[in-house]
């Protein structure tokens, strides 16, 4: 306002002498206000780096071939107690079966809510459920799990002892709780992708006289692929993380204990353990015997953490692409 | 015709299953209130309103109702939950509430302020602190930090002050909320930045060409437009942090103590367990039925305490999106 933008020599306004008229005043507040927001972003870089070298540096010191192939064993002498097999298996068909429960469930959800999403009412409690999922505690899931597959009905899913009680600790039962911690997570991106599909893609499809089911399946639910691989990373990522519901619900033995004669099924009728759990009870809260090995497990668990991370990154990038030709 | 009225019945067909499949959320969340309930009652029903309340030793009522007498008429419910109901406020709140300013502040540093090549590093350092493991902290936190607190504020002098009543060996509150901050502060600032961006940018071009700076801007109106989502992130990282259970269980010394602050800043290094952390704990104990039931309890008001928030974060929300950027994801939730 006050840059002399014509040739007109008219007076500008008596400004005080230190002011630049070309700046706008930077008060003392606003100062203090930069330097703390340059400080929090420096300090979580510093932060990050801090862990992951920390971590790095006690990964490559402790973690070897051999502890990620043997089985662990139960003993008192360090030397003998074997590597953490069965917890990696454990981690990678937990992981799994969670996001291959939660997927099309997550994705059917985020497909009625925003093609259908009809009568409202519904829609919005289906929505505001979902929050609620998102925000309940795993160690609440964790224990209502166990009574839920604790009940009768749910006897094949996990050991039954003499007298019919149901153990309802399994692979399945940690599972499909475990589907729930991912659910929330699918159904947000999914959604976010529909949304991100312009109306005009959906019209082309009416247009050639198909309907609103084949739409999505023809249409949109390969539309958002790159949305929904996104919302399964993020969810494999917090289901390989999560301590509370392996501790409760799969038993957190320290090998995979089989239940029944088939093989596979049994695996899966059966408790484990994870990578969380292994580091929960080698580290000094839980038996407290092995910081190494529990270093060892954390590097292994945070390595496939950032991995999943990056894969979340790459198909983000992929993503942006898409719909703008 | 009647392809057409196939088509439309397909369509509908296609329709009521996925509504069904999604209303199952709702049957889930009912189910589980109702379970953990019918279960936490008898718990609660002995007690009353004194299962908040002070008194006794937590850790001994917990033992004695562990080892309370078989028969179902001599079961032991007698609990004083305040130590683990302070420790969860407590440690909850403080987190949430450091957090949130540094959230803020790296969100507007993120958004406005950072040199290019700082901002390329920053984005994914949110995403990867955000998705650290809990276990992965904890083991930190025992292993780096608790003996660094110990060796560091801890002298003979202020281990004998509060002898008397517990053992302080750094494992302690202090530890605990740095720690969840560092955790939930991440999955906040995602949410915050979202919301600076979606700000229409002509809103702080308007307020740059009145002559404005640029921290006056982004503070009056892209900060003040993004209220509703940072109610969001704030909901959500308090609902994160009240289930913290793990990374809590192992570097706040699992001792059923109510830090008393007129210790003064021995406080800050006495230890504490929130009520997940004990749920975690004693988790060998849930076919015990008094003990399971007592736990089960503690889940129940974990429960009604995160639908709680979910609630009052949603109607914080509709009332500040009047004048907010509507259009921010905030379903979805974590860093997205």
């Amino acid at each position: 306002m006050s840059t002399p933008a014509t040739q007109v020599p008219v007076e500008p306004l008596p400004l005080p002498a230190e002011r630049r008229d070309d700046a706008p005043a930077w008060g003392i507040f606003d100062r203090i206000g930069v330097v703390l927001a340059w400080v929090a972003g420096i300090t979580l870089c510093l932060i990050a780096a801090a862990i992951v070298i920390y971590m790095l540096f006690r990964g490559l010191q402790y973690v070897n071939l051999h502890l990620i192939v043997t089985h662990p064993e139960v003993g008192l002498d360090q030397s003998k107690t074997g590597g953490f097999l069965d917890p990696i298996i454990g981690t990678v068909i937990l992981t799994v079966l969670g996001t291959a429960i939660a997927l099309p469930i997550g994705v059917a959800i985020a497909v009625w809510l925003s093609e259908y999403g009809r009568p409202r009412g519904l829609a919005r409690a289906v929505e505001s459920g979902v929050e609620i999922v998102a925000g309940t505690p795993s160690i609440v899931l964790a224990i209502f799990g166990l009574l839920l597959f604790s009940q009768g009905i749910f006897g094949f899913l996990s050991f039954t002892a003499e007298g019919n009680a149901v153990f309802g600790r399994s692979f399945f039962t940690a599972g499909a709780m475990m589907s729930l911690i991912a659910l929330p997570l699918v159904v947000g991106s999914t959604r976010e992708a529909l949304h991100a599909i312009p109306d005009h893609v959906r019209e082309a499809s009416y247009a050639l006289g198909k309907d609103r089911a084949s739409t999505i399946r023809r249409v949109l639910i390969p539309g958002s692929r790159s949305g929904i691989a996104t919302g399964a990373s993020l969810g494999m990522g917090r289901i390989a993380g999560d301590t509370a519901i392996v501790v409760i619900l799969l038993g957190a033995t320290l090998t995979l204990q089989g239940v029944g004669g088939v093989p596979g099924l049994s695996t899966l009728k059966g408790t484990g353990s994870t990578l969380t759990t292994y580091v929960y009870n080698n580290s000094p809260s839980g038996e407290g015997g092995a910081p190494e090995k529990a270093y060892a497990a954390a590097f292994v668990l945070l390595m496939i953490v950032i991995l999943l991370n990056f894969a979340v990154d790459l198909i983000a990038r992929r993503r942006k692409a898409q719909w703008r030709a | 015709m009647t392809s057409a009225a196939t088509k439309n019945r397909v369509d509908r067909r296609a329709e009521l299953v996925l509504g069904a499949l999604a209303s199952t959320v709702l049957l889930l969340i009912a189910g589980m209130i109702v379970f953990v309930m019918l279960k936490a009652w008898p718990s609660f029903a002995h007690n009353g309103l004194t299962w908040f309340g002070p008194g006794g030793n937590v850790d001994q009522e917990l033992t004695d109702i562990f080892n309370s007498p078989a028969e179902p008429s001599h079961y032991i419910y007698t609990l004083h939950a305040w130590p683990l109901v302070y420790a969860t406020a407590l440690i909850t709140l403080s987190a949430v509430a450091i957090g949130l300013v540094v959230a803020v502040l790296s969100a507007m540093f993120i958004v406005e302020f950072a040199p290019t090549a700082l901002r390329r590093v920053l984005e994914p350092v949110v995403r990867l602190l955000a998705a650290v493991p809990s276990v992965v902290y904890g083991l930190i936190g025992i292993l780096v930090i608790v003996p660094f607190v110990a060796k560091t504020f801890i002298s003979e002098s202020t281990k004998n002050s509060v002898a008397y009543v517990v053992q302080l060996d750094g494992t302690s509150i202090l530890v605990g909320v740095l720690i969840l901050t560092v955790m939930i502060t991440p999955i906040m600032i995602a949410i915050v930045v979202d919301a600076l961006r979606a700000v229409p940018n002509s809103w702080g071009e308007g307020a740059l060409a009145l002559g404005i700076n640029r921290w006056r801007a982004l503070w009056t109106i892209g900060v003040r437009a993004a209220r509703p989502a940072i109610v969001a992130a704030a909901v959500l990282a308090t609902a994160r942090a009240l289930g913290e259970a793990i990374m809590l269980s192992m570097v706040t010394g699992s001792v059923g103590f109510t830090p008393n602050p007129l210790d003064g800043l021995t406080f800050f290094i006495e230890p504490a367990r929130p009520l997940a952390a004990t749920i975690v704990d004693n988790s060998e104990g849930l076919s015990v039925v008094p003990f399971g039931q007592t736990l089960y309890a503690m889940a129940a008001v974990l429960l009604v305490a995160s639908a709680f928030l979910s609630f009052s974060g949603w109607y914080i929300r509709r009332l500040l999106r009047v004048r907010g950027v509507t259009s921010v994801g905030t379903t979805a939730p974590g860093p997205a």
